[in-house]
């Protein structure tokens, strides 16, 4: 099939999609008109059920809470087989990993030197940046953050470490084996916190802490937060993981036996 | 107007499987998939939306404030993290196809194989 067929196959296909979508949307509430009812019923339950007043993370924890076990154990097998799919291959090595970043060069290929300002920006926010991952992760019953997207902003103050021009440092930092494990915790954690419940008595992933005394407060809200925390750790290794084998790809690994 | 978020959704999704259809770059093409997959927020986003609503946050506001769909939210989050992983495994995927091939022209990869 020559590119331009392809186009006009593509744009008959499109059309016909388009026309269908349009149809259905006559029938639909137009924008801004939210239908309900669950939106507005979690709306109004969730601060009194759960102490929690963020409640998109309710959603995700407490009602929802199965959902994202499934979703957490997503990422988890999605950041195994990143590693699986880049394994050695059998004719290649890894480069002695041996003057740091600006040495990556072979083949015709050579990685520029970071400048220093990116290094500065850099240094400057790796702390601030970790700091505010986990304040996210640990807040995901007051305010609009959580686990994920905590873990990720975590995850992206390692990122920092290594645009820094420290690939070295970087794999230091976060050596394989501890992200492994920290990404299993992570895991492992929010499904024994739904069987902690099961062993109690109660259905699975049941909110079996204390709520606390006042919505809002950040001891409040029961095992949201802790998933949240639990989430937050495997997001975070998960992308550590998936981003440090595509650099090993790029920085250490090369084709040819020595 | 009141479908115009629809609209955009549809815009998004169809410009998205057009980079899809006439790539000639694997990561170019894993890119326009994000561009596919970018329409589902809008859509979920869209759906959700009280005209007048706030965010569903009710740390410093009455609890009985109209709010916004807090479901189609939290599905966006999924949403998004769902894609990063997969973002990541079709790269990962790309790169050793790379290195097999020689070539991350999709078209071309066809040739090879068949």
């Amino acid at each position: 099939m020559t590119p331009g067929q392809r186009r006009w196959i593509f744009l008959a296909a499109i059309a016909a999609l388009g026309a269908f979508y349009l149809w259905g949307l006559a029938g639909l509430p137009g924008f801004g008109n939210y239908p309900g009812p669950y939106g507005n019923i979690i709306n109004r339950i969730a601060v009194a059920q759960t102490n929690a007043t963020g409640v998109v993370s309710t959603v995700n924890f407490e009602y929802r809470g199965f959902d994202t076990v499934g979703e957490e154990f997503i990422l988890f097998v999605a950041a195994t087989g990143v590693a699986v799919v880049l394994r050695h291959l059998r004719d290649e090595r890894e480069r002695k990993p041996g003057g740091g970043r600006d040495d990556a060069t072979d083949e015709g290929r050579s990685v520029p030197a970071t400048s220093g300002a990116v290094r500065m920006v850099a240094l400057i926010m790796t702390g601030p940046t970790v700091v505010m991952g986990w304040w996210l992760a640990s807040h995901a019953q007051t305010s609009p953050s959580g686990g994920f997207q905590g873990g990720a902003v975590l995850a992206t103050g390692f990122m920092l470490i290594y645009l820094a021009g420290q690939f070295l440092a970087f794999e230091r930092v976060s050596p394989t084996d501890v992200t492994d494990a920290v990404e299993a915790i992570g895991a492992g954690g929010f499904a024994a916190v739904g069987l902690t419940a099961v062993a109690m008595g109660l259905p699975y992933l049941s909110n079996f802490l204390g709520l606390g005394a006042v919505p809002g407060a950040v001891s409040s809200s029961g095992t949201i937060a802790l998933i949240s925390f639990f989430v937050g750790l495997e997001v975070g290794a998960a992308f550590i993981l998936i981003v440090s084998e595509l650099l090993d790809q790029t920085l250490l690994i090369r084709q040819g036996s020595q | 107007m009141q479908i115009l978020p629809f609209v955009v959704v549809v815009w998004i999704l169809a410009v998205g499987l057009y980079g899809v259809v006439t790539s000639r770059h694997l990561v170019h093409l894993i890119v326009c998939l994000i561009v596919v997959q970018s329409s589902t927020y809008v859509l979920l986003l869209g759906v959700g939306y009280k005209t007048g609503a706030v965010a569903p946050y009710f740390f410093d506001i009455p609890n009985h404030t109209p709010a916004v769909d807090p479901v189609v939210q939290a599905l966006a989050l999924t949403d998004v993290v769902v894609e990063a992983a997969v973002t990541a495994l079709l790269l990962a995927i790309a790169i050793q196809a790379h290195k097999r091939f020689g070539t991350l022209d999709p078209q071309e990869l066809v040739e090879l194989r068949g």
